[in-house]
């Protein structure tokens, strides 16, 4: 076991996480494709300060701020997605298009 | 070996977990095989010696999931799997996009000529964090906790249906709130 190993672990979850926020059209899926990016993150990073930089803490911070950028989206997520069901009645992300370009 | 069988298993489970996630018909199943997936990754932390994280990383995705699944509920389209209808759209350029992100980036992995392991770790590695986080780092954590806070305000805000400035006018001065049901102490 090695730092590969445990990257491209790391690449599958952000890329299947890619798939997911990508392709689902409810907005609650969506938010858990982009949970799995993380996810893929935090691997990333222990693996990065495992196998690179043991003796910094710098890995491990990058943890903690992928963990609350975690629990962020969350919220909010949650919070937009309540406030364009109260306004619009939209749970679906192809509804929701009027910043469309 | 165990290490290594660990290893395979846990990775195997988050992938496949994850996967799976946008396979399964219901969403509660979706939530919890997430749930999985994230708990596979904690194990793989936990095996790089990050207890600490790795334990937050498990009590935090608990939660967090126990609380989608109530959003779920909320706001889901297909409930505990019964009605069957797909969820996809632009399922083949999204499957292009996410394969060739995979490539680029296991590529980048194997491919870079990867600098050789520097130092060791300290004896207590939640002790390290805590004094990093509050000495070296403690703009990061600032920054956390008042992008925290943030996110608290601007949620509660976003999920208000009808607030204050709603009920009183924008100077909060009207004389008698303006409420759907009349009663209540008022002003």
């Amino acid at each position: 076991m090695n730092l590969q190993a445990y990257l491209v672990v790391a690449a599958a979850l952000v890329s299947v996480g890619l798939f997911g926020a990508l392709t689902q059209q409810s907005i609650v899926m969506l938010m858990m494709g982009l949970e799995l990016l993380l996810n893929g993150v935090i691997l990333g990073a222990a693996a990065f300060w495992y196998f690179l930089a043991p003796a910094g803490t710098e890995g491990q911070v990058l943890i903690v701020i992928v963990v609350t950028a975690m629990a962020i989206e969350m919220a909010a997520g949650f919070a937009v997605t309540t406030a364009i069901y109260r306004a619009k009645r939209i749970d679906m992300t192809d509804d929701a298009a009027e910043l469309r370009g | 070996m165990i290490t290594l069988a660990l290893f395979v298993v846990l990775a195997a489970t988050a992938i496949v977990a994850g996967a799976l996630v946008f396979r399964v018909d219901s969403m509660a199943r979706a939530t919890f095989l997430l749930l999985l997936s994230f708990l596979a990754v904690a194990g793989l932390v936990l095996m790089t010696g990050l207890q600490y994280l790795g334990v937050v990383i498990v009590l935090m995705m608990v939660i967090e999931m126990v609380v989608m699944a109530v959003f779920m509920i909320m706001y889901m389209m297909n409930p505990a799997g019964l009605m069957t209808m797909t969820m996809f759209h632009n399922t083949r350029g999204a499957v292009a996009i996410a394969a060739t992100v995979f490539v680029a980036l296991a590529a980048g992995a194997l491919v870079v000529d990867w600098p050789v392991r520097g130092g060791v770790p300290a004896p207590d590695l939640t002790m390290a964090l805590g004094e990093s986080l509050m000495s070296g780092q403690m703009l990061t954590m600032m920054t956390l906790g008042v992008t925290l806070f943030a996110t608290i305000v601007g949620s509660v805000v976003l999920a208000t249906g009808r607030g204050r400035y709603d009920r009183l006018g924008d100077d909060l001065g009207a004389a008698e709130s303006d409420d759907r049901d009349r009663g209540g102490v008022g002003r």
